[in-house]
């Protein structure tokens, strides 16, 4: 080969044309694929809030079956904010707009945790009254709620977010009509720890949820994950062996966010 | 294997060793040490394992291929950059359709996907042998340490998985009880040190120790 493989002029030029050729190809795998990918991730969110209903029949749900179903059950999807109040009412008849921010459907409490909540967490760090102050101040943090019927039961879907040890937990938990009495829940999580902290998605830590209670003598008494193997009462479940901070991320997003949904219902008792 | 030798010259004895070799006396993991910072990490489901390897085997061969076929016109300063830049989009492609087309898979595999990356075994491979020989056996010797290094990941969940959970998850069929109930109600517990990565190492290091004991000319000087 007469070009010299050696000079630099050769080494910018191949360098220029790979990066062109690679970034080219990606973009455009990564664009025609977005499609099948979006609709992956939705559906998965509509099998996460029809199974954290917590009915036995939803369990073995599949994830594509969850679309066709999900306004059969999902009546109303209403959006609050941290002081309470109503931002977005839409029934099952409204179909769910993508573009429409505000829906409940829409709401990336993921996405808001790592924006706007954990730099106000993390800011005010132990400062309770200021936290609360710049939480309700946010106009960027939402909490969603989608209010289920099956067979004349009412049952509300809620959801938190918020950090385990390597990166986001969240979850959908269902409570029964009174809205302090838990009835499902379904957790998940972006990266935590295969076989330790991955084990909060497996059916026997989410269905340890089901009759918990957040009220004790009228009071918001949060949800605790302890250390396994302890005695439980009716607020508290076992946590995971080797998972310690998964369980201190899933107590701490508990806790945040169905204070906020506990004091709502508390107000707003004809809902 | 024996029966595509005697048919296609394309496996020659020579050829043939590029696959059987990585399995033992030049394993990827045991004898290389490479690889090692994944079959800690991956290793404490089955299942995980099994998709571990399929991946970095994929990403091994295609990238192997690429490279050789690549070899006499990269440019030897900036060699180590290209090797990058292709398995970054390879690992890239991977992630966006196990994403596309089973999502389950990809959410299982997480962050491990991105971490083919820095899979130690890629990046040695192409180095060492992409970009000195033919495509025909690098995508051998791709397959091969591929391979290789599936087997040790295998082995190590085996141990890991029954004795840290008293399960065995394999793809397609669910999670298996192996431990029965009864032993448990004696009072058998799971070892919960078997689930964290330092077991791997205990794992690694007596696999390593009954693979020198079998193959003496391992041993070193």
């Amino acid at each position: 080969m007469a070009i010299n493989r050696d000079s630099n002029v050769y080494t910018i030029v191949f360098a220029t044309i790979m990066v062109v050729i690679v970034g080219g190809l990606l973009a455009f795998i990564a664009s025609s694929l977005k499609p099948t990918q979006q609709a992956n991730i939705k559906n998965e969110k509509m099998q996460n809030i029809l199974q954290a209903i917590g009915l036995d029949e939803m369990k073995e749900l599949q994830r594509d079956e969850a679309g066709a179903q999900f306004n059969d059950f999902v009546k109303r999807r209403v959006t609050i904010n941290y002081k309470g109040e109503i931002v977005s009412d839409k029934t099952a008849e409204d179909a769910i707009d993508p573009l429409d921010k505000l829906d409940a459907f829409n709401i990336n409490l993921r996405k808001e945790y790592s924006r706007f909540v954990k730099p106000i967490l993390s800011k005010n760090k132990g400062n309770k009254d200021a936290i609360v102050a710049a939480l309700s101040a946010s106009e960027n943090i939402h909490f969603p709620i989608f209010v289920c019927e099956n067979n004349g039961e009412k049952f509300y879907v809620l959801s938190a977010s918020g950090k385990g040890l390597w990166d986001d937990v969240w979850g959908y938990i269902g409570f029964k009509s009174d809205a302090i009495t838990i009835n499902g829940s379904v957790f998940d999580h972006k990266g935590e720890t295969p076989g330790l902290g991955s084990i909060i998605t497996e059916a026997w830590f989410e269905d340890q949820f089901k009759g918990k209670t957040i009220e004790e003598a009228g009071l918001y008494t949060p949800i605790k994950v302890l250390k396994p193997g302890k005695d439980l009462n009716n607020h508290q479940v076992d946590g995971i062996s080797g998972a310690t901070f998964t369980g201190v991320g899933v107590d701490e997003m508990l806790t945040r966010n169905l204070e906020v949904y506990y004091n709502f219902f508390k107000n707003n008792s004809e809902f | 294997m024996s029966e595509e030798k005697k048919s296609e010259p394309l496996f020659s004895k020579k050829n043939k060793a590029l696959i059987t070799n990585p399995l033992n006396s030049i394993n990827p993991v045991t004898i290389q040490v490479l690889g090692i910072c994944s079959a800690l990490a991956v290793t404490v489901q089955m299942d995980n394992a099994i998709i571990m390897s399929l991946a970095v085997t994929a990403v091994l061969i295609i990238g192997n291929v690429i490279v050789s076929l690549m070899r006499n016109i990269i440019p030897s300063k900036i060699r180590i950059i290209v090797q990058l830049v292709i398995v970054a989009a390879l690992v890239i492609i991977v992630d966006q359709v196990l994403k596309a087309y089973v999502y389950d898979v990809s959410k299982k595999l997480s962050v491990f996907v991105g971490l083919i990356i820095t899979n130690c075994i890629i990046m040695g491979r192409l180095e060492a042998f992409a970009l000195g020989n033919k495509s025909w056996a690098s995508a051998l010797d791709g397959l091969g340490n591929g391979i290789g290094y599936g087997l040790v990941l295998v082995v190590v969940a085996f141990f890991k998985e029954v004795f840290g959970s008293g399960t065995l998850t394999i793809p397609g069929l669910g999670k298996l009880t192996i431990i029965p109930e009864a032993i448990y109600d004696m009072g058998y517990m799971d070892n919960g040190l078997m689930l964290l990565p330092p077991s791997s190492l205990f794992i690694v290091g007596i696999y390593i120790w009954v693979q020198k004991a079998r193959n003496p000319e391992l041993i070193g000087e």
